[in-house]
Protein backbone atom coordinates (compact mmCIF):
# COMPACT_ATOMS: atom_id res chain seq x y z
CA UNK A 1 0.00 0.00 0.00
CA UNK A 2 1.38 3.31 -0.48
CA UNK A 3 1.04 6.44 1.74
CA UNK A 4 -2.22 8.13 1.95
CA UNK A 5 -3.64 11.09 4.54
CA UNK A 6 -6.42 10.34 6.30
CA UNK A 7 -9.62 12.43 7.27
CA UNK A 8 -13.28 11.51 8.56
CA UNK A 9 -15.66 13.69 7.21
CA UNK A 10 -18.24 14.94 9.97
CA UNK A 11 -20.94 16.16 7.19
CA UNK A 12 -21.80 16.02 3.46
CA UNK A 13 -19.62 19.88 2.87
CA UNK A 14 -17.18 19.05 5.41
CA UNK A 15 -16.69 16.03 2.98
CA UNK A 16 -16.79 17.90 -0.49
CA UNK A 17 -14.18 20.15 0.64
CA UNK A 18 -11.85 17.84 1.61
CA UNK A 19 -12.96 15.61 -1.57
CA UNK A 20 -11.65 18.42 -3.76
CA UNK A 21 -8.58 18.07 -5.52
CA UNK A 22 -6.80 15.29 -6.99
CA UNK A 23 -6.20 11.49 -6.32
CA UNK A 24 -8.68 11.89 -3.14
CA UNK A 25 -11.16 8.88 -2.57
CA UNK A 26 -14.16 8.40 0.00
CA UNK A 27 -14.00 6.26 1.66
CA UNK A 28 -17.49 3.98 3.34
CA UNK A 29 -16.95 0.43 4.59
CA UNK A 30 -13.61 0.00 3.20
CA UNK A 31 -14.36 -3.92 2.20
CA UNK A 32 -13.73 -3.12 -1.72
CA UNK A 33 -11.06 -0.17 -1.44
CA UNK A 34 -8.99 -0.91 1.28
CA UNK A 35 -8.29 -4.25 -0.81
CA UNK A 36 -8.07 -2.80 -3.90
CA UNK A 37 -4.94 -0.38 -2.30
CA UNK A 38 -3.87 -2.98 -0.59
CA UNK A 39 -3.38 -5.00 -3.89
CA UNK A 40 -1.62 -2.04 -5.25
CA UNK A 41 -4.76 -1.80 -7.72
CA UNK A 42 -5.38 1.27 -6.81
CA UNK A 43 -3.67 4.33 -5.02
CA UNK A 44 -4.62 7.74 -3.74
CA UNK A 45 -3.20 10.51 -2.14
CA UNK A 46 -5.75 11.26 0.38
CA UNK A 47 -8.96 9.10 1.93
CA UNK A 48 -12.20 10.69 2.64
CA UNK A 49 -14.06 8.78 5.36
CA UNK A 50 -17.59 9.35 4.73
CA UNK A 51 -19.15 6.30 6.71
CA UNK A 52 -20.24 8.28 9.55
CA UNK A 53 -22.47 10.79 7.01
CA UNK A 54 -26.36 10.16 6.50
CA UNK A 55 -26.81 6.40 7.97
CA UNK A 56 -31.04 6.97 8.03
CA UNK A 57 -33.56 5.30 6.17
CA UNK A 58 -36.53 7.57 5.78
CA UNK A 59 -40.20 7.54 3.87
CA UNK A 60 -40.53 10.92 2.41
CA UNK A 61 -44.29 12.68 1.60
CA UNK A 62 -44.64 10.85 -1.52
CA UNK A 63 -44.04 7.36 -0.42
CA UNK A 64 -40.66 7.00 -1.61
CA UNK A 65 -37.52 5.77 0.49
CA UNK A 66 -34.83 8.04 0.73
CA UNK A 67 -31.71 5.43 1.91
CA UNK A 68 -28.57 7.44 2.80
CA UNK A 69 -25.19 6.47 1.10
CA UNK A 70 -23.60 5.45 4.73
CA UNK A 71 -26.42 2.95 5.37
CA UNK A 72 -25.06 -0.43 5.91
CA UNK A 73 -26.03 -3.47 3.61
CA UNK A 74 -27.34 -5.09 6.80
CA UNK A 75 -29.74 -2.21 7.97
CA UNK A 76 -31.00 -1.89 5.01
CA UNK A 77 -31.92 -5.80 4.16
CA UNK A 78 -33.44 -6.04 7.51
CA UNK A 79 -35.30 -2.67 7.38
CA UNK A 80 -39.07 -3.34 7.71
CA UNK A 81 -40.49 -1.58 4.64
CA UNK A 82 -37.61 -2.85 2.55
CA UNK A 83 -38.51 -6.79 3.38
CA UNK A 84 -42.68 -5.43 2.78
CA UNK A 85 -42.54 -3.48 -0.25
CA UNK A 86 -39.42 -4.35 -1.73
CA UNK A 87 -38.61 -8.07 -1.04
CA UNK A 88 -36.15 -8.51 -3.82
CA UNK A 89 -33.65 -5.46 -2.38
CA UNK A 90 -33.89 -7.64 0.74
CA UNK A 91 -33.34 -10.50 -1.15
CA UNK A 92 -30.09 -9.01 -3.39
CA UNK A 93 -28.81 -7.84 -0.58
CA UNK A 94 -28.93 -10.77 2.04
CA UNK A 95 -27.39 -13.31 -1.48
CA UNK A 96 -24.24 -10.67 -1.29
CA UNK A 97 -20.65 -11.26 0.55
CA UNK A 98 -21.10 -12.32 4.24
CA UNK A 99 -23.10 -11.18 7.19
CA UNK A 100 -19.03 -9.93 8.20
CA UNK A 101 -19.05 -7.58 5.03
CA UNK A 102 -22.72 -6.42 5.12
CA UNK A 103 -22.18 -4.90 8.35
CA UNK A 104 -19.51 -3.20 6.81
CA UNK A 105 -20.33 -2.36 3.45
CA UNK A 106 -22.66 1.02 2.52
CA UNK A 107 -24.65 1.56 0.05
CA UNK A 108 -22.57 4.27 -1.73
CA UNK A 109 -19.87 1.74 -1.39
CA UNK A 110 -21.88 -0.52 -3.10
CA UNK A 111 -22.74 1.12 -5.83
CA UNK A 112 -19.18 2.47 -6.53
CA UNK A 113 -17.33 -1.47 -6.35
CA UNK A 114 -15.62 -2.06 -8.89
CA UNK A 115 -15.22 -4.93 -11.10
CA UNK A 116 -14.12 -8.85 -9.64
CA UNK A 117 -12.45 -9.83 -12.87
CA UNK A 118 -9.27 -11.72 -11.35
CA UNK A 119 -7.11 -10.07 -14.09
CA UNK A 120 -8.64 -6.77 -12.96
CA UNK A 121 -6.80 -7.43 -9.19
CA UNK A 122 -3.79 -9.30 -10.74
CA UNK A 123 -1.31 -6.01 -10.93
CA UNK A 124 1.63 -7.58 -11.19
CA UNK A 125 1.32 -10.43 -13.84
CA UNK A 126 -1.81 -9.42 -15.78
CA UNK A 127 -2.91 -6.63 -18.30
CA UNK A 128 -5.82 -4.89 -17.83
CA UNK A 129 -7.03 -1.76 -19.86
CA UNK A 130 -9.76 -1.12 -16.90
CA UNK A 131 -6.37 -1.14 -14.19
CA UNK A 132 -3.77 0.32 -16.92
CA UNK A 133 -5.59 1.70 -19.97
CA UNK A 134 -3.88 0.49 -23.34
CA UNK A 135 -2.10 -2.57 -21.54
CA UNK A 136 -4.49 -4.84 -22.97
CA UNK A 137 -6.98 -7.28 -21.71
CA UNK A 138 -6.19 -10.69 -20.59
CA UNK A 139 -9.46 -12.05 -19.58
CA UNK A 140 -9.95 -11.92 -23.24
CA UNK A 141 -8.92 -15.19 -24.35
CA UNK A 142 -7.92 -16.25 -20.71
CA UNK A 143 -10.39 -17.57 -17.96
CA UNK A 144 -13.45 -15.90 -18.64
CA UNK A 145 -16.52 -17.87 -16.88
CA UNK A 146 -17.35 -14.91 -14.78
CA UNK A 147 -17.22 -12.42 -17.80
CA UNK A 148 -19.84 -10.31 -19.79
CA UNK A 149 -22.45 -11.80 -22.19
CA UNK A 150 -23.74 -8.12 -23.08
CA UNK A 151 -22.49 -4.69 -23.78
CA UNK A 152 -18.86 -5.85 -23.64
CA UNK A 153 -16.11 -4.17 -25.99
CA UNK A 154 -12.70 -5.15 -27.42
CA UNK A 155 -11.07 -3.85 -24.47
CA UNK A 156 -12.90 -4.90 -21.22
CA UNK A 157 -15.29 -7.83 -20.83
CA UNK A 158 -15.30 -7.18 -16.55
CA UNK A 159 -18.80 -7.14 -14.95
CA UNK A 160 -20.23 -5.49 -12.35
CA UNK A 161 -20.14 -7.54 -8.88
CA UNK A 162 -22.93 -5.48 -7.08
CA UNK A 163 -26.24 -7.95 -6.61
CA UNK A 164 -27.86 -4.88 -5.07
CA UNK A 165 -27.90 -2.79 -7.95
CA UNK A 166 -29.17 -5.20 -10.19
CA UNK A 167 -32.20 -4.98 -7.76
CA UNK A 168 -31.97 -0.98 -7.32
CA UNK A 169 -32.09 -0.80 -11.58
CA UNK A 170 -35.53 -3.07 -11.47
CA UNK A 171 -36.64 -1.00 -9.17
CA UNK A 172 -35.96 2.51 -10.72
CA UNK A 173 -33.53 3.67 -8.00
CA UNK A 174 -32.62 7.40 -8.40
CA UNK A 175 -28.86 8.19 -6.84
CA UNK A 176 -28.59 11.47 -5.77
CA UNK A 177 -25.65 13.39 -5.78
CA UNK A 178 -23.85 16.25 -4.74
CA UNK A 179 -20.16 17.40 -5.27
CA UNK A 180 -18.45 21.00 -6.22
CA UNK A 181 -21.23 21.80 -9.09
CA UNK A 182 -24.13 21.27 -6.56
CA UNK A 183 -26.72 18.54 -6.17
CA UNK A 184 -27.93 16.50 -9.05
CA UNK A 185 -30.38 13.22 -9.29
CA UNK A 186 -30.44 10.50 -11.62
CA UNK A 187 -31.71 7.27 -12.64
CA UNK A 188 -29.10 4.48 -11.35
CA UNK A 189 -29.07 2.88 -14.68
CA UNK A 190 -27.60 5.64 -16.47
CA UNK A 191 -25.18 5.61 -13.84
CA UNK A 192 -22.68 3.00 -14.50
CA UNK A 193 -21.21 2.84 -18.19
CA UNK A 194 -20.21 0.09 -20.43
CA UNK A 195 -16.63 -0.24 -21.28
CA UNK A 196 -16.23 0.82 -24.65
CA UNK A 197 -12.53 1.69 -25.66
CA UNK A 198 -12.32 3.22 -21.76
CA UNK A 199 -12.74 0.80 -19.57
CA UNK A 200 -11.35 2.92 -16.96
CA UNK A 201 -14.64 5.57 -17.33
CA UNK A 202 -16.57 2.84 -15.26
CA UNK A 203 -19.40 5.63 -13.66
CA UNK A 204 -21.00 9.17 -14.85
CA UNK A 205 -19.78 10.47 -11.54
CA UNK A 206 -17.49 13.54 -12.16
CA UNK A 207 -14.21 14.68 -9.73
CA UNK A 208 -14.94 15.60 -6.11
CA UNK A 209 -18.85 14.53 -6.20
CA UNK A 210 -19.94 12.03 -4.07
CA UNK A 211 -23.08 9.37 -3.98
CA UNK A 212 -25.39 11.57 -0.57
CA UNK A 213 -28.49 8.69 -1.16
CA UNK A 214 -30.58 6.44 -2.98
CA UNK A 215 -33.67 6.97 -3.39
CA UNK A 216 -36.61 4.38 -4.17
CA UNK A 217 -39.46 5.33 -6.12
CA UNK A 218 -42.91 4.44 -4.25
CA UNK A 219 -43.74 0.79 -4.02
CA UNK A 220 -45.92 -0.73 -6.59
CA UNK A 221 -47.68 -4.08 -7.22
CA UNK A 222 -44.63 -4.82 -8.80
CA UNK A 223 -42.17 -3.75 -6.70
CA UNK A 224 -43.42 -5.73 -3.99
CA UNK A 225 -44.40 -9.05 -5.97
CA UNK A 226 -40.62 -9.47 -6.85
CA UNK A 227 -37.51 -11.95 -5.92
CA UNK A 228 -34.14 -12.06 -6.64
CA UNK A 229 -32.16 -15.11 -7.87
CA UNK A 230 -28.64 -15.28 -8.04
CA UNK A 231 -26.92 -18.67 -9.27
CA UNK A 232 -23.64 -18.88 -8.36
CA UNK A 233 -20.66 -21.80 -8.04
CA UNK A 234 -21.13 -22.46 -4.22
CA UNK A 235 -24.54 -21.83 -2.27
CA UNK A 236 -23.38 -18.49 -0.16
CA UNK A 237 -20.52 -16.58 -0.25
CA UNK A 238 -19.85 -16.07 -3.44
CA UNK A 239 -20.38 -13.57 -6.51
CA UNK A 240 -23.10 -14.10 -9.18
CA UNK A 241 -22.55 -16.27 -12.48
CA UNK A 242 -25.80 -14.54 -13.37
CA UNK A 243 -28.90 -13.12 -11.05
CA UNK A 244 -32.03 -12.14 -11.72
CA UNK A 245 -34.02 -9.27 -9.99
CA UNK A 246 -37.80 -9.90 -11.35
CA UNK A 247 -41.09 -8.08 -10.38
CA UNK A 248 -44.59 -8.85 -11.55
CA UNK A 249 -47.90 -7.41 -11.67
CA UNK A 250 -50.97 -9.69 -13.47
CA UNK A 251 -54.30 -8.84 -14.04
CA UNK A 252 -57.21 -10.82 -15.74
CA UNK A 253 -54.01 -13.17 -16.84
CA UNK A 254 -51.77 -10.46 -18.75
CA UNK A 255 -48.84 -8.98 -17.54
CA UNK A 256 -49.84 -5.14 -16.33
CA UNK A 257 -46.30 -4.71 -14.83
CA UNK A 258 -43.04 -6.36 -15.25
CA UNK A 259 -39.47 -5.46 -13.85
CA UNK A 260 -36.66 -7.50 -15.16
CA UNK A 261 -33.03 -6.60 -14.15
CA UNK A 262 -30.00 -8.99 -15.17
CA UNK A 263 -26.29 -9.58 -13.09
CA UNK A 264 -23.33 -11.28 -13.74
CA UNK A 265 -23.61 -10.57 -17.25
CA UNK A 266 -22.44 -7.08 -18.33
CA UNK A 267 -20.34 -4.20 -16.72
CA UNK A 268 -23.44 -2.68 -15.34
CA UNK A 269 -26.47 -3.49 -14.00
CA UNK A 270 -28.46 -4.90 -17.00
CA UNK A 271 -32.18 -3.59 -17.53
CA UNK A 272 -33.59 -5.86 -19.61
CA UNK A 273 -35.92 -3.32 -21.26
CA UNK A 274 -36.67 -5.40 -24.41
CA UNK A 275 -37.93 -8.63 -22.26
CA UNK A 276 -40.06 -5.92 -20.43
CA UNK A 277 -41.35 -4.48 -23.31
CA UNK A 278 -42.31 -7.97 -24.98
CA UNK A 279 -44.30 -8.87 -22.21
CA UNK A 280 -46.07 -5.84 -21.23
CA UNK A 281 -50.23 -6.73 -22.55
CA UNK A 282 -48.70 -10.37 -23.29
CA UNK A 283 -50.56 -13.18 -21.46
CA UNK A 284 -48.28 -14.48 -18.57
CA UNK A 285 -47.30 -17.91 -19.61
CA UNK A 286 -43.64 -19.40 -19.13
CA UNK A 287 -43.63 -19.64 -23.04
CA UNK A 288 -43.72 -15.93 -22.93
CA UNK A 289 -41.67 -15.67 -20.15
CA UNK A 290 -38.91 -17.67 -22.12
CA UNK A 291 -39.47 -15.92 -25.22
CA UNK A 292 -39.08 -12.57 -23.80
CA UNK A 293 -35.87 -13.61 -22.06
CA UNK A 294 -34.68 -15.24 -25.45
CA UNK A 295 -35.15 -11.10 -27.27
CA UNK A 296 -33.17 -9.99 -24.29
CA UNK A 297 -30.52 -12.45 -24.79
CA UNK A 298 -30.13 -12.39 -28.88
CA UNK A 299 -27.42 -9.74 -29.13
CA UNK A 300 -25.23 -11.61 -26.64
CA UNK A 301 -21.89 -12.04 -27.70
CA UNK A 302 -20.52 -15.37 -25.32
CA UNK A 303 -16.76 -16.45 -24.88
CA UNK A 304 -15.21 -19.39 -24.60
CA UNK A 305 -16.03 -19.89 -21.22
CA UNK A 306 -19.56 -18.59 -20.49
CA UNK A 307 -21.79 -19.19 -23.08
CA UNK A 308 -23.58 -21.22 -20.75
CA UNK A 309 -24.49 -18.31 -19.14
CA UNK A 310 -26.97 -17.28 -22.22
CA UNK A 311 -29.31 -20.15 -21.36
CA UNK A 312 -28.75 -19.84 -17.80
CA UNK A 313 -30.25 -16.22 -17.73
CA UNK A 314 -33.09 -17.29 -20.09
CA UNK A 315 -34.12 -20.30 -17.97
CA UNK A 316 -33.99 -18.13 -14.75
CA UNK A 317 -35.92 -15.10 -15.85
CA UNK A 318 -38.85 -17.41 -16.96
CA UNK A 319 -38.53 -19.03 -13.19
CA UNK A 320 -38.74 -16.04 -11.46
CA UNK A 321 -41.68 -14.44 -13.40
CA UNK A 322 -43.15 -17.97 -13.56
CA UNK A 323 -42.59 -17.79 -9.53
CA UNK A 324 -44.19 -14.49 -9.47
CA UNK A 325 -46.96 -15.28 -11.40
CA UNK A 326 -47.92 -17.87 -9.33
CA UNK A 327 -51.65 -19.34 -10.07
CA UNK A 328 -51.96 -16.55 -12.22
CA UNK A 329 -49.61 -18.45 -14.88
CA UNK B 1 -10.47 10.01 20.63
CA UNK B 2 -8.87 6.11 21.36
CA UNK B 3 -9.97 3.11 20.53
CA UNK B 4 -11.88 0.87 22.95
CA UNK B 5 -10.69 -2.24 23.61
CA UNK B 6 -11.78 -5.10 25.42
CA UNK B 7 -13.10 -2.44 27.81
CA UNK B 8 -9.44 -0.55 27.89
CA UNK B 9 -8.40 2.42 26.00
CA UNK B 10 -6.03 2.40 23.46
CA UNK B 11 -4.46 5.20 21.04
CA UNK B 12 -4.43 5.32 17.10
CA UNK B 13 -2.04 4.09 15.04
CA UNK B 14 0.11 7.59 13.33
CA UNK B 15 -0.42 5.29 10.19
CA UNK B 16 -3.74 5.47 8.50
CA UNK B 17 -2.74 2.02 6.50
CA UNK B 18 -3.10 0.59 9.84
CA UNK B 19 -5.47 -2.43 9.55
CA UNK B 20 -7.44 -2.88 12.72
CA UNK B 21 -6.20 -6.44 12.62
CA UNK B 22 -2.79 -5.39 12.23
CA UNK B 23 -2.77 -2.86 15.27
CA UNK B 24 -4.47 -5.59 17.44
CA UNK B 25 -1.78 -8.05 16.70
CA UNK B 26 1.06 -6.64 16.07
CA UNK B 27 1.11 -3.16 18.29
CA UNK B 28 -1.11 -4.25 21.54
CA UNK B 29 -0.51 -8.21 21.54
CA UNK B 30 -3.81 -9.52 21.17
CA UNK B 31 -2.55 -12.04 19.29
CA UNK B 32 -6.11 -14.52 19.44
CA UNK B 33 -7.43 -12.57 16.37
CA UNK B 34 -6.04 -14.22 13.44
CA UNK B 35 -5.04 -13.16 10.12
CA UNK B 36 -6.03 -15.87 7.48
CA UNK B 37 -6.14 -14.38 3.82
CA UNK B 38 -5.63 -10.52 5.13
CA UNK B 39 -8.76 -9.48 1.53
CA UNK B 40 -11.67 -10.51 3.21
CA UNK B 41 -12.61 -13.79 2.06
CA UNK B 42 -12.24 -16.06 5.11
CA UNK B 43 -13.71 -14.60 8.00
CA UNK B 44 -10.58 -15.66 10.33
CA UNK B 45 -9.96 -11.83 11.53
CA UNK B 46 -14.13 -11.32 12.58
CA UNK B 47 -13.92 -8.94 15.77
CA UNK B 48 -17.23 -7.24 17.32
CA UNK B 49 -17.16 -3.62 16.52
CA UNK B 50 -19.70 -1.78 18.44
CA UNK B 51 -21.33 -5.47 18.80
CA UNK B 52 -21.37 -6.00 15.40
CA UNK B 53 -19.42 -8.67 13.74
CA UNK B 54 -17.03 -7.22 11.11
CA UNK B 55 -13.19 -8.16 9.02
CA UNK B 56 -10.70 -6.08 10.93
CA UNK B 57 -8.45 -7.09 8.37
CA UNK B 58 -10.60 -4.69 6.02
CA UNK B 59 -10.88 -2.33 8.66
CA UNK B 60 -8.92 0.30 8.74
CA UNK B 61 -7.50 1.29 12.64
CA UNK B 62 -8.46 4.80 12.14
CA UNK B 63 -12.03 4.16 11.14
CA UNK B 64 -12.76 2.78 15.14
CA UNK B 65 -11.94 5.93 16.27
CA UNK B 66 -13.75 6.41 19.28
CA UNK B 67 -16.22 2.76 18.69
CA UNK B 68 -15.83 -0.35 21.08
CA UNK B 69 -14.28 -3.38 19.83
CA UNK B 70 -14.47 -6.82 21.55
CA UNK B 71 -11.80 -9.89 20.67
CA UNK B 72 -11.73 -13.47 21.42
CA UNK B 73 -9.93 -12.29 24.25
CA UNK B 74 -12.97 -10.55 25.82
CA UNK B 75 -15.34 -12.45 25.64
CA UNK B 76 -15.33 -13.86 29.35
CA UNK B 77 -17.31 -12.55 31.87
CA UNK B 78 -15.45 -11.96 35.42
CA UNK B 79 -14.50 -14.96 37.29
CA UNK B 80 -15.18 -17.20 33.95
CA UNK B 81 -12.06 -18.88 31.97
CA UNK B 82 -13.99 -19.98 29.15
CA UNK B 83 -17.25 -18.24 27.68
CA UNK B 84 -20.08 -21.01 27.07
CA UNK B 85 -19.42 -20.87 23.12
CA UNK B 86 -16.06 -21.92 24.12
CA UNK B 87 -16.69 -24.83 25.81
CA UNK B 88 -19.76 -26.03 23.18
CA UNK B 89 -16.45 -25.94 20.42
CA UNK B 90 -14.60 -27.97 22.92
CA UNK B 91 -17.12 -30.54 23.38
CA UNK B 92 -18.60 -30.58 20.01
CA UNK B 93 -15.00 -30.96 18.28
CA UNK B 94 -15.68 -27.82 16.57
CA UNK B 95 -11.83 -27.27 15.77
CA UNK B 96 -9.26 -29.13 15.18
CA UNK B 97 -5.97 -27.08 14.08
CA UNK B 98 -8.29 -23.85 15.97
CA UNK B 99 -6.68 -21.12 13.60
CA UNK B 100 -10.41 -20.66 12.33
CA UNK B 101 -11.67 -20.61 15.97
CA UNK B 102 -12.17 -17.15 17.24
CA UNK B 103 -13.13 -15.49 14.21
CA UNK B 104 -15.98 -18.38 14.13
CA UNK B 105 -16.84 -17.96 18.09
CA UNK B 106 -17.08 -13.99 17.35
CA UNK B 107 -19.14 -14.13 14.54
CA UNK B 108 -21.65 -16.87 16.17
CA UNK B 109 -21.90 -14.98 19.17
CA UNK B 110 -22.93 -11.91 16.98
CA UNK B 111 -25.34 -14.06 14.62
CA UNK B 112 -27.19 -15.22 17.45
CA UNK B 113 -27.62 -11.62 18.32
CA UNK B 114 -28.94 -10.89 14.82
CA UNK B 115 -31.32 -14.01 14.87
CA UNK B 116 -32.63 -12.62 18.58
CA UNK B 117 -33.41 -9.42 16.63
CA UNK B 118 -35.34 -11.32 14.13
CA UNK B 119 -33.05 -10.66 10.85
CA UNK B 120 -33.52 -12.50 7.76
CA UNK B 121 -30.88 -14.45 5.98
CA UNK B 122 -30.87 -15.92 2.51
CA UNK B 123 -32.53 -18.75 3.75
CA UNK B 124 -35.08 -17.44 5.60
CA UNK B 125 -38.55 -18.42 3.91
CA UNK B 126 -41.38 -15.54 5.10
CA UNK B 127 -39.38 -12.04 4.86
CA UNK B 128 -41.71 -10.59 6.20
CA UNK B 129 -41.94 -12.77 9.86
CA UNK B 130 -38.42 -12.86 9.94
CA UNK B 131 -35.73 -16.67 10.92
CA UNK B 132 -38.26 -19.88 12.01
CA UNK B 133 -35.53 -20.18 14.94
CA UNK B 134 -32.02 -21.21 14.52
CA UNK B 135 -32.72 -24.10 12.14
CA UNK B 136 -29.42 -25.55 10.73
CA UNK B 137 -30.26 -24.59 7.46
CA UNK B 138 -30.40 -20.89 8.91
CA UNK B 139 -27.26 -21.16 10.88
CA UNK B 140 -24.98 -22.87 8.35
CA UNK B 141 -26.20 -19.71 5.92
CA UNK B 142 -25.34 -16.92 8.86
CA UNK B 143 -21.63 -18.67 9.55
CA UNK B 144 -20.72 -18.75 5.48
CA UNK B 145 -18.19 -16.26 6.45
CA UNK B 146 -16.52 -17.98 8.18
CA UNK B 147 -14.18 -20.87 6.27
CA UNK B 148 -12.40 -23.85 8.17
CA UNK B 149 -9.80 -25.45 6.08
CA UNK B 150 -9.82 -28.51 8.51
CA UNK B 151 -13.56 -29.08 7.73
CA UNK B 152 -14.76 -28.55 11.54
CA UNK B 153 -17.54 -27.41 9.80
CA UNK B 154 -20.32 -29.88 11.62
CA UNK B 155 -18.66 -29.45 14.80
CA UNK B 156 -18.97 -25.54 14.88
CA UNK B 157 -22.86 -25.94 13.75
CA UNK B 158 -23.43 -28.52 16.54
CA UNK B 159 -21.57 -25.92 19.11
CA UNK B 160 -23.81 -23.25 17.98
CA UNK B 161 -26.75 -24.87 17.71
CA UNK B 162 -26.37 -26.44 21.84
CA UNK B 163 -26.09 -22.47 22.46
CA UNK B 164 -28.75 -21.22 20.87
CA UNK B 165 -31.03 -24.26 22.50
CA UNK B 166 -29.61 -23.41 25.77
CA UNK B 167 -30.62 -19.94 25.16
CA UNK B 168 -34.38 -20.63 24.02
CA UNK B 169 -34.46 -23.38 26.82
Amino acid sequence: MTPFAYRSAANCAEALSLGTGGDVRFLGGGTNLVDLLRQNVESAAQLVDVSRLSGSIDETDNGSLLIGASVTNSALAAHPLVRSRYPMLSRALLAGASAQIRNMATVGGNVMQRTRCVYFYDADGARCNKRQPGSGCDAIGGFNRYHAILGASQDCIATHPSDMCVALVALDALVHLDGPDGQRTMPLAGFHQLPGTHPEIETVLQPGELITAIELPPATTATTNSEYRKVRDRSSYAFALIAVAGGLEVVDGKVADVRIALGGVAAKPWRAERAEAALRGSPATRANFMAAAAEELAPAQPLDGNAFKIGLVQRTIAAVLTSLAGDQA
Amino acid sequence: MPISINGADYPLPDDPRVSLLDLLREREGLTGTKLGCNQGACGACTVLLDGERVLSCLTLAVQAEGREVVTIEGLTGDGEELHPLQQAFIDHDGFQCGYCTPGQICSAIAMAQELRRGDPSHVTADLASGPNGPTREEIRERMSGNLCRCGAHNGIVEAIEVLLAGEAA
